[in-house]
């Protein structure tokens, strides 16, 4: 008889590591095509550098460097000068997945899950069949160490081919040299220059070096030598915390006690609100948390719900700032104006996060083209999936229209634009394992909507002062330079006095005009004062003509106050646009000299800009 | 210097002056600086029943100080005025088009950018004064072309009047017409009509062989599209002689666009068009029809060719029976002709032979 078919097929069941799987599987990691799988490497190793730089304070100097292997080969070298990896680490650290210090810890940072580096090096030795050569230094004083390692991907354990203590030039850092099969490309969003120039834009305080196939070398160099407030790790938010993971918190707990284990587990539970949850899932709060059954464990879920509960605390994230997005676009772009928005932390299912975004316009910018969109989460550029991405999403629902710039079809914007937003969480929702693209979660939608908004808006002022500055500047040329040798010109070859073009250009800035035309009459002068308003807007102002001499038959009759020796005489009148009035009054007994030289008039209430002909001054018309 | 000449510069510097006050009295009933001049496009244009020219129609535009555009084109007129007013016109100095690009250097703010801006603002002045560029003593680059025949003149020049016979007072290439053919005076002839000739070859042909003395012509040489004064020569001629113009030309669209810009005047100068074009002027060769009557020897329409007289079949100037026929002729047999082709008859064959058959057929000769 034969054995049951099931037997049979078990036979041949058996568990397969996560090497294996990778193995399989890589383009779950960002290695699939050739570009892609160098960036993805470029990506990981950077990424890695830049976090330990950090960790360690240290200001992170690291050069990027690929070599044409041959064939569809390159070499890449990625060197950093952070605090390096002790010895017994370094072959775990590159040569087994799944293995990392920050899996467990809840902060803002950019590698979380231990497989991005040991992925490249199995992609690497997949390839070329080459192990990964690492060098790693911690201290000045203590020696390099050299290591060749390859995974073995039936256990997931490194494999160490040759290791050694070696002389190396740097105080302290680590270097990978990896042989792939990948390509180096130029000229397009998803490159490895595009790479390290939009992570320069939000690290700006790291220097990257690129050295290219061709041996040329490319700096992105730094603009501030502060290092980002570090992050704080925080103990996971009730509010997004999954039943299973609540289980397993419990089971493995040292507290004897429900109450402080609520209170010591989590972030914002204090003594009140532990037993107040307690209380809400009617739980003994002194009960032993290992023995706490499913059921109640579902009603404590349920009574973090119920319970007030402060948002998390929100220095687990590290901004970059409105101040150094704008120096990092500063110094990639040639622009006319930067606006950056950084809001205040927000909360998505317990994890804190927060939304920065950044718009640089004009300059050298394409005016016809598409709105460039560089994404950031954790401070690491999205370069893959942008479609697919909650910041692009959020880009599309704008109507960027409202803000002065072009939407054609209502997708993304048109213009001379560059728009960065990044996300900074303790846990990014990304859509997938290879991180290119965010999750729309809702919350997160709105923060990224609002900080565009709030930047866009701020380019809008910006634009609407460069329309009328512009329009203003025009009127400024004719009136400062062609006007007056217009009048010039024509005087001259008419043979006639220049004109006095104040009216004219009263009339093209679209002011008040306000003149003294005398003429003799008898033994004295005839006085008419001209007010014309060539501005679209109706005025009412005080006129004062303030002199020495007596008027006689004013129309219409001013308000008179002596002033010692001068008499103001004030007129109170009510312009409208595009209208004229005249006043008139009659002075005897002036000389010709006496007529010619009466002080300027003064406008009262109307801004200086807006009069020519007379003084402006400031005060109010009743 | 003779009184006409003195009578017309006056003429001209009043006019400059006229205008250039024109915008000082703006300036002084504190009105914005304008300038009006007629809309400068194809649509623009009409046919003038009257003088039977084609001519400018009464679409204006303004152009105001108010923007810098207007504001640079008027204070570029007014120096442009100053210079023919003071230079030109008081000093009897005179200037080519080239040479006021260059002039305008010195200008500053108000300088030319490139020579058709300066081009344009002779044309310009020409149209909102009503006279002509010649007025101003404004030269123009190109030679005018020559005249052969039993006619005297006599011309102003700034060495004194010179009275010059067309044929016994020149050598075998003609009289040459100076650019500013209001300096010259007709004074008698023996002509019955004018043969105004697009080649250099037929011109000279038609000199050799006597033809002028022969059929009592003048012979004028057009030198492929005719300049201005040309053009104004052959005017004068037809109105104050009182005498038949005929155009002799290549049988080819382009030399077709030549006898339309004699006789109807061209679109890009329809300003001038009562000042140059002679109405009263006729096609008299070679025609299409030469081409199948006669067997000339031919060349193949280009497509260039082709596209030049479809365009021609919608031209407005070419509106009639005559040209229609012709013209739906010559893209049937797909062929052109050069003037010189009637050389394969024989010598003599153009002047013995299809000239006189052709101006009797005109009812010239």
């Amino acid at each position: 008889m034969a054995a049951p078919i099931a037997e049979e097929l078990a036979k041949k069941q058996r568990a397969i590591s996560i090497a294996e799987f990778f193995e399989k599987n890589r383009q779950i990691l960002g290695f699939d095509s050739g570009p892609r799988s160098l960036l993805t490497a470029v990506k990981e190793a950077v990424d890695n550098a830049l976090d330990a730089c950090e960790e360690a304070s240290i200001l992170p100097d690291i050069l990027v460097s690929i070599e044409d292997a041959g064939g569809d080969n390159v070499t890449l070298i990625v060197e950093d000068n952070g605090p390096g990896i002790v010895k017994e680490q370094i072959p775990k650290t590159f040569a087994k997945l799944l293995y990392g210090s920050r899996f467990y810890a809840i902060k803002q940072s950019r590698g979380q899950q231990g497989i991005g580096i040991s992925a490249a090096v199995l992609y690497s030795q997949l390839t070329t069949g080459k192990p990964a050569r690492i060098i790693s230094k911690i201290d000045r004083d203590k020696p390099a160490h050299f290591y060749k390692l390859v995974i073995n991907t039936s256990t997931n354990e490194p494999e160490i081919l040759e290791e050694k203590e070696v002389e190396w030039d740097r105080p302290r850092g680590t270097r990978i040299e990896m042989e792939m099969k990948a390509a180096y490309i130029k000229g397009r969003r998803q490159s490895v220059v595009e790479y390290l120039k939009s992570t320069s834009i939000v690290n700006t305080h790291a220097r990257l070096t690129l050295v290219e196939p061709d041996g040329n070398s490319i700096v992105f160099d730094r603009v501030t030598d502060s290092l980002p407030e570090p992050a704080q790790e925080i103990l996971p938010h009730p509010e997004g915390i999954e039943l299973g993971t609540l289980i397993k918190m419990l089971r493995y707990t040292d507290r004897q006690k429900l109450a402080p284990f609520l209170r010591y587990s989590f972030s914002k539970i204090g003594l009140h609100t532990a037993e107040e949850i307690c209380k809400a899932a009617h739980l003994d709060p002194d009960s032993d948390p290992h023995n706490i059954t499913l059921e109640e464990a579902k009603k404590l879920i349920s009574a973090f719900k119920k319970v007030k509960i402060m948002a998390p605390p929100t220095d687990c994230l590290s901004p970059i700032t409105e101040s150094l997005i704008y120096k990092g676009l500063e110094k990639e772009y040639s622009v006319d104006f930067i606006a950056t928005v950084t809001r205040a932390a927000s909360v998505h299912s317990g994890h804190p996060f927060l939304v920065e975004a950044g718009i640089a316009y004009g300059g050298t910018l394409g005016k016809e083209d598409r709105v460039a969109i560089l994404r950031f989460a954790n401070r690491v550029p999205l370069m893959y999936q942008q479609g697919g991405c909650a910041i692009t999403h959020a880009v599309e629902n704008i109507r960027w229209k409202n803000y002065s710039i072009n939407q054609p079809g209502g997708g993304l914007p048109t213009g001379p634009a560059v728009i960065v937003v990044h996300v900074a969480s303790t846990h990014i929702p990304f859509t997938s394992e290879s991180k290119d693209a965010v999750a729309d979660v809702p919350e997160i939608m709105n923060e990224i909507e609002l900080a565009l908004k709030d930047a866009a808006r701020k380019l809008k002022i910006y634009l609407s002062k460069q329309v009328n500055l512009s329009k203003r500047r025009e009127k400024e040329e004719i009136i400062k330079k062609l006007l007056p040798r217009i009048a010039e010109k024509v005087s001259q070859v008419v043979e006639k006095p220049t004109p006095d073009i104040t009216p004219i250009v009263a009339k093209i800035m679209g002011n008040l005009l306000v003149y003294r035309i005398i003429s003799k009459n008898g033994d004295g002068y005839l006085v008419d004062i001209l007010i014309k308003n060539y501005s679209s807007a109706n005025m009412t102002i005080n006129l004062h003509d303030t002199h020495q001499y007596p008027i006689r038959d004013a129309d219409p009759e001013p308000k008179v106050i002596s002033l010692g020796k001068d008499t103001d005489y004030i007129w109170k009148l009510d312009v409208r646009s595009s209208s004229n009035l005249t006043i008139r009054y009659h002075l005897p007994f002036v000389s010709e000299d006496e007529a010619n030289s009466l002080p300027s008039l003064i406008v009262e209430g109307v801004d200086e800009a807006l009069v020519n002909g007379a003084r402006a001054v400031r005060g109010y018309v009743d | 210097m003779n009184n006409l000449r003195q009578e017309r510069d006056k003429i001209a510097k009043q006019s400059l002056l006229g205008l250039v006050d024109g915008f000082y009295q703006q300036l002084e009933d504190q009105t914005i600086p304008t300038l009006v001049l007629p809309t400068r496009t194809k649509n623009n244009i009409e046919y003038n029943d009257e003088s039977e020219v084609w001519v400018y129609g009464d679409k204006e535009s303004a152009r105001s100080a108010k923007t810098v555009k207007g504001a640079r084109q008027i204070l570029k007129m007014s120096y442009t005025a100053e210079l023919l007013i003071k230079e030109h016109l008081e000093n009897n100095r005179g200037s080519t088009l080239r040479e006021l690009y260059y002039i305008s250097e010195n200008w500053d703010i108000a300088k030319f950018n490139e020579q058709p801006e300066s081009d344009r603002m002779i044309e310009d002045l020409e149209i909102v004064t009503s006279m002509q560029r010649e007025d101003f003593h404004m030269r123009p680059e190109e030679d005018g072309a020559t005249v052969f025949g039993d006619l005297r003149l006599k011309e102003t020049t700034k060495r004194g009047e010179r009275i010059i016979h067309c044929r016994n007072d020149v050598g075998e290439g003609g009289y040459q017409i100076p650019f500013s053919v209001d300096n010259v005076e007709f004074l008698d002839h023996d002509a019955k009509f004018i043969i105004a000739i697009e080649t250099g070859g037929m011109y000279a042909r038609l000199i050799e062989n006597g033809f002028d003395e022969e059929h009592n012509a003048i012979l004028v040489h057009l030198k492929g599209q005719p300049a201005r004064s040309t053009r104004r020569t052959l005017k004068r001629l037809n109105e104050e002689l009182n005498l038949p113009v005929v155009v002799f030309t290549d049988g080819d669209p382009w030399s077709y666009r030549i006898f339309a810009s004699v006789a109807y005047g061209a679109i890009k100068s329809a300003h001038m068009s009562e000042y140059m074009a002679t109405p009263a002027a006729r096609f008299i060769g070679v025609q299409p029809s030469d081409i199948v009557e006669y067997d000339l020897s031919t060349d193949k329409l280009t497509d260039q060719d082709i596209k030049a007289l479809r365009s021609e079949l919608s031209d407005p100037r070419f509106d009639s029976e005559y040209w229609k026929t012709q013209i739906k002729l010559q893209l049937d047999i797909g062929k052109k002709a050069e003037q010189q082709a009637f050389a394969g008859k024989g010598l003599d064959f153009v002047t013995q032979r299809y000239l006189p058959e052709r101006l009797t057929e005109m009812g010239i000769m």
